[in-house]
């Protein structure tokens, strides 16, 4: 019996060595690949991520460096940077007071604009920020006072944690607590338009990007949502994009990596995506 | 071993190294099932207790409050509780008579030839992947409802309901057909002897022959429907209230893991994390009652 239990636990020590060295062969692929090229990694904002997936990967094509992104989420991304596990955080609002003081420098890559939508049919265009405001947060429930038909209004926002909600918060003037309870919320740009454009009584928010003949845009104060007016400043319902770094956490390759999104050719693919360019 | 000859010796000693090489295989597969239950346990109640062991947060705060607004760092999850409790029962209220009425059907009262048609498709309907369910949900219960009832929005207690009651019928069916089948012919025979129509056989003598697995398939679907998640998610609303009318939209507790971790860190995550305790002390409640169901099925 001895004898078989040697032989068993030979035989799976000999597998587990064997299952290991194959993971320490890739490893040691990578690990080589590291040698020659550069890595350069990025996390945060959902909203940022399509935008700095797609100026990489054009990057990486003519450059020697192999940029790493997680999008995990503004927040998320900016406490990385400042921890030192990424090199570059992205984010789609400003960088908070506390955030600046421990000592993260902002890029701004390109800016968004947020537009309010809703359903085609809904007869109101135009609105003040004020009464985006009340929308949101329930103080006027229904489109008959804001000059529309007599139907209840449905709230649609993004979950708590999203950069998008954040930003739109901030911009509009009302916290968290302060929405509507009974708002519906769905997680993504791509769900509220779904929402939004199924729904005759449905108010919600999105990016720039994500506007479609599905549903209906809406002027604020007589400012429509266009990349015009946001780089004129007219529009304010605008946020910036933007990578954080600390200096001494930032790399030769970063900084380049920087300096190509800014470039005329990286601005482009900004313009490509739907986002605003900076210059 | 050595006193064998040499032959022999060799033919036994492999046989010996396979039998042990092949119970030792089984033992690790076996053992496969309880680490990862162990890890996943572990793992969700060291994260979801940090906030209350750590940070000072009050678990009896946690239960009872009404707000959740992680930015201004309020976690309440009785809305939450309460959702996932109303559409558990409301699912019950139409999956049940539906999925029993199905199994008595099919194990009672359908020819051979229905019955061969309409069991592979209660079994198909097990196998179509959650968020498909959501996706009919939003794409044809929601609009429905809306437009049939006025509503302002028809994500609804009433469409969660109603696609928990779809999503837990083959689950009832398969246990509870199972559990009429297993009641013996001579019952049947005795009660029809004595004159009594089928209905009243199957209603005053198999079912309550067949009780204790026609309750084990009511727990198995409950299970199903407070962990259900994709299909939820996508037509619950998610609205941060205690729902008091079917029409108001609401939040279970499945939806707000799903929908807030993607963006979640530090506390807020954590706290979704204790929102999983809940969610699993309410699993574990259920095999409790299921294993005490089963217990007394074989006394």
């Amino acid at each position: 019996m001895t004898f078989i239990r040697k032989t068993a636990i030979g035989l799976l020590v000999l597998f587990t060595v064997s299952a290991l060295s194959a993971c320490n062969n890739s490893n040691n692929k990578t690990d080589s690949s590291n040698d020659r090229t550069n890595r350069i990694s990025i996390s945060g904002s959902t909203s940022v991520g399509p935008l700095a997936e797609k100026i990489a990967d054009k990057y990486m094509d003519t450059n020697d460096v192999k940029i790493e992104i997680n999008q995990i989420g503004s927040s998320a991304g900016i406490t990385n940077a400042t921890s030192g596990v990424s090199e570059i955080g992205m984010s789609s609002r400003d960088l908070k007071e506390e955030e600046k003081a421990s000592g993260l420098v902002e890029t701004i890559i390109a800016y968004d604009g947020i537009v309010v939508v809703t359903h085609p049919a809904n007869k109101v265009k135009n609105l003040t920020m004020d009464q985006v405001k009340q929308i949101f947060t329930g103080e006027v429930s229904n489109w008959k006072e804001l000059g529309g038909e007599n139907l209840e209004i449905v709230v649609v926002s993004r979950e708590d944690g999203s950069g998008s909600r954040e930003a739109f918060q901030e911009i509009v003037g009302y916290s968290s607590g302060e929405l509507i309870r009974n708002a519906i919320i769905a997680s993504g740009n791509g769900n509220i338009k779904t929402t939004v454009a199924m729904n005759k009584h449905a108010v919600g928010f999105i990016s720039f990007e994500y506007i479609d003949s599905s549903i209906s845009t809406i002027d604020i104060s007589g400012v429509k949502a266009t990349a015009e007016n946001v780089l004129q400043q007219k529009y304010s319902l605008s946020r910036p994009f933007l990578f954080a770094h600390k200096e001494d956490h930032l790399t030769t390759a970063g900084q380049q990596f920087i300096e190509y999104i800014l470039s005329p050719e990286g601005q482009d693919i900004v313009e490509e995506v739907g986002a605003i360019r900076v210059k | 071993m050595s006193a064998l000859p040499e032959k022999m010796g060799n033919a036994n000693k492999k046989k010996y190294i396979l039998e042990g090489l092949s119970s030792k295989l089984f033992q690790f597969c076996a053992l496969i099932s309880v680490i990862s239950l162990l890890l996943i346990v572990g793992f969700v109640f060291y994260k979801g207790s940090l906030p209350f062991v750590v940070d000072g947060y009050s678990f009896i705060d946690f239960l009872t409050g009404v707000d959740w607004v992680p930015s201004e760092e309020k976690f309440g999850i009785l809305p939450m509780i309460v959702a996932s409790v109303y559409a558990t029962i409301g699912a019950l209220i139409i999956g049940v008579p539906v999925g029993l009425f199905t199994a008595i059907f099919l194990a009672e009262i359908a020819p051979k030839r229905v019955a061969k048609f309409i069991s592979p498709a209660v079994q198909l309907l097990a196998g179509i992947p959650s968020v498909l369910y959501g996706v009919f949900g939003l794409a044809i219960i929601v609009p429905f409802l809306q437009n049939v009832l006025n509503l302002p929005r028809g994500q609804s207690l009433l469409a969660v309901i109603l696609v928990l009651a779809i999503m837990m019928l083959p689950t009832i069916v398969t246990v509870a057909e199972t559990a009429i089948r297993a009641v013996p012919k001579t019952y049947r025979e005795g009660s029809l002897a004595l004159g009594a129509s089928q209905i009243e056989t199957i209603f005053k003598v198999v079912v309550p022959a067949a009780k204790s697995g026609v309750m084990a398939a009511i727990v198995l679907g409950v299970g199903r429907a407070i962990g259900e998640t994709m299909a939820v998610i996508l037509v619950a609303g998610n609205s941060l209230i205690i729902p008091t009318s079917l029409t108001d939209s609401l939040r279970p507790l499945t939806t707000n893991i799903a929908l807030e971790m993607g963006y979640a860190f530090g506390s807020h995550q954590n706290m979704l994390f204790a929102t999983g305790i809940v969610l699993f002390s309410f699993i574990l409640i259920l095999n409790f009652v299921l294993a005490k169901i089963s217990a007394k099925g074989e006394k």
